[in-house]
């Protein structure tokens, strides 16, 4: 199982420029997330930071025990070894072909002897398409290629946590579509925690269990998809719509002025609401199940409560039919059974009351909201 | 957040001094521990000599003629003439061989590795290299230092004994100069110290030109001008911490060792 990356107060500036400011959060171990953001919002900065190749100026980075925004340069190599990192363009080495670029890793941090190397880097060539290839010099291959390669590199060393830094970018929607699945199926077969950077909100619809979106130098939001994607939040409508409208501008942001004469001008087309949310990908057939999905579940119905409303329906309307009756009777308190709380002292009678009222609570909603569905 | 938004003149200038003076402190650290990178060693000394040999060479013939005529009608007027040969040396081997081989290192060796170095910084090579846990000062910069440093040793060698046998042949051939007297003071001013020195400067100035080229090569502005403007940094750089550095070391050497005959 992955590993939990927990952020706290994460703060950087480059000279009198801040990037973003007391960035708090927690990916949660297994699980994939996505950030959101404008260009230039500092997203691969903030994925930089994870791994300590940006010192933050302040806050932590708390990754198995190790802090990677402080700790001395010995164990952030250390603690790198858990990290597989693709980047915008691959990064791959131009000097070497693409076996020895994804044979990297193995070369310099294991004592593999070369056909075992050869054994592994073809299997992870295999599960990213690019089998029969090795061959080539990055330089000879398409961007698309280049990614998936990098995407190779990265697994090689079968990471805890994969950061992905715009695996979209330069990409037809097609390939892109691809690569979602691609990175669903790798989180169903090794079960790390990846973390996604992008402003493509395709991605952000399909592939994540949580999202979340810089904007301004402050993190908006982050959380379960279904908070994100049905939050009324002027900056993520916007975002997420694609629209002109709203306080995300041209240059990294607009001034009150224009925000006003924009509100006056253009009166019609705030009804616009947010696209419908569309399910999440599944592996694909063969693939063994997500195990982030059951946790995810049990994780996200204790913290239901907390949820804005619209958020709620859709969680509940996302369990399958199973499922959503466990929520619905009493038996939604055993739900989570792995895992005790450990902020909540009071288990024991916490866990029981909130439980039923909450599910009552949330299925009445939810036959209102939606009355042709009629319930389950 | 006491500094910052604020800065003074010339605290930038002196962050990248430091910044340099911690790369090159890392480069010798980091030279001593292991795995210690030999292939790429061989490969980037090979490579640091074939673009230096020819260059030097062709630089160093004209430099030792102008030396030798220079000093050869100076000595004649003053009647001196056996004495061109010993001048000759002292100049060559001193002065002249050691800048010689800095200045190739740091335009030809140099401006190479800035180039290679700057490329793979801004295609994110080193951050990728760093991710995988392999440092990129101790699996790229070490070997290419060491490999400058080793060849502007050697280097220097060639250039000494190239540069005399141009002046030799200028002074012979052009001045009609007695060949006899200019191989027999070849020893009369000089000394072997002052060839311990060339050698020394040779290895100091190859490691300066390497490590100015790593460090400019290492922190360029984005996008591929960067890297151009990089290397157009690292060259003036080198040249100007040169001609300082060789300035010091020869008030230091002029200081602790004796001239011959006094």
């Amino acid at each position: 199982m992955g590993i939990e990356v927990v952020v706290e107060g994460l703060t950087k500036s480059f000279g009198s420029h801040v990037v973003w400011r007391d960035v708090s959060l927690s990916l949660p171990a297994g699980e994939v997330s996505v950030m959101l953001g404008p260009s230039g919002t500092g997203k691969t900065v903030f994925l930089k930071s994870l791994v300590g190749l940006v010192r933050p100026d302040h806050g932590r980075v708390m990754v198995d025990g190790i802090d990677t925004a402080s700790c001395r340069e010995r164990e952030l190599y250390q603690a790198r070894k858990l990290f597989g990192v693709m980047f915008q363009d691959g990064a791959l080495f131009g000097s070497l072909n693409l076996f020895d670029n994804i044979a990297f890793p193995l070369r310099e941090h294991t004592k593999l002897t070369e056909s075992e190397i050869r054994r592994v880097v073809l299997e992870k060539m295999e599960m990213v398409g690019l089998a029969g290839e090795s061959h080539k010099f990055p330089g000879e291959i398409s961007g698309g290629m280049r990614k998936r390669a990098g995407l190779a590199r990265a697994l090689v060393l079968d990471p805890q946590i994969i950061l992905c830094d715009e695996p979209d970018s330069g990409l037809d929607p097609v390939r892109t579509a691809y690569l979602s699945q691609l990175l669903i199926d790798l989180n169903a077969e090794i079960d790390a925690t990846i973390l996604i950077v992008t402003h493509d909100i395709q991605i952000a619809r399909t592939v994540p269990d949580n999202i979340g979106m810089l904007f301004r130098g402050k993190l908006v939001m982050f959380g379960p998809r279904e908070v994100l994607l049905t939050s009324d939040h002027p900056v993520i409508t916007q975002f997420v719509n694609g629209r002109r409208i709203g306080p995300i501008g041209m240059s990294e942001e607009k001034d009150e002025a224009t925000l006003a004469s924009e509100r006056a001008s253009v009166t019609g087309d705030r009804s616009q609401g947010l696209p419908e949310l569309i399910p999440q990908l599944v592996p694909t057939a063969g693939m063994p199940e997500r195990m982030a999905v059951r946790r995810r579940t049990s994780r996200v119905l204790r913290m239901l409560h907390t949820l804005p409303a619209p958020a709620q329906e859709a969680i509940i309307a996302s369990l399958p039919a199973a499922e959503r009756e466990r929520a619905a009777g009493p038996a939604l308190p055993t739900a989570p059974p792995e895992l005790p709380e450990p902020d909540e002292p009071q288990q024991d009678e916490g866990e029981n009351e909130p439980g039923e009222t909450l599910a009552d609570r949330l299925l009445g909603r939810h036959r209102r909201g939606r009355p042709r569905g009629g319930g389950t | 957040m006491i500094d910052q938004g604020r800065s003074v003149p010339g605290s930038g200038a002196l962050r990248q001094t430091g910044r340099l003076f911690a790369l090159a402190a890392s480069v010798l650290w980091l030279s001593f521990r292991r795995p210690f990178q030999v292939r790429e060693l061989i490969e980037q000394f090979w490579f640091i000599a074939s673009v230096t040999i020819l260059p030097s060479m062709l630089v160093s013939i004209p430099f030792g003629a102008v030396i030798t005529l220079q000093v050869g009608s100076l000595t004649q007027q003053l009647g001196a003439e056996s004495f061109t040969g010993a001048a000759s040396v002292l100049a060559v081997v001193q002065q002249a061989s050691p800048l010689i081989v800095a200045l190739l290192i740091a335009g030809a060796g140099g401006s190479a590795i800035c180039a290679d170095i700057g490329a793979r910084t801004i295609r994110e090579e080193m951050d990728a290299m760093e991710v995988m846990g392999v440092s990129p000062i101790q699996r790229l910069i070490v070997p290419r230092v060491l490999g400058a440093a080793g060849v502007a040793v050697l280097l220097n060698g060639l250039v000494s004994v190239v540069g005399l046998l141009g002046g030799y042949f200028f002074f012979v051939y052009l001045q009609h100069g007695t060949p006899g007297s200019f191989v027999a003071s070849f020893s009369a001013l000089a000394q072997l110290p002052d060839l311990y020195v060339s050698e020394i400067k040779a290895l100091i100035f190859g490691f300066i030109a390497a490590v100015v080229a790593a460090h400019r090569g290492l922190n360029p502005r984005p996008g591929p001008k960067g890297v151009g403007d990089a290397v157009n940094q690292s060259v003036i750089i080198a040249f100007l911490l040169l001609f300082f550095v060789n300035l010091v070391l020869t008030a230091i050497y002029l200081k602790i060792v004796p001239p011959k005959g006094s």
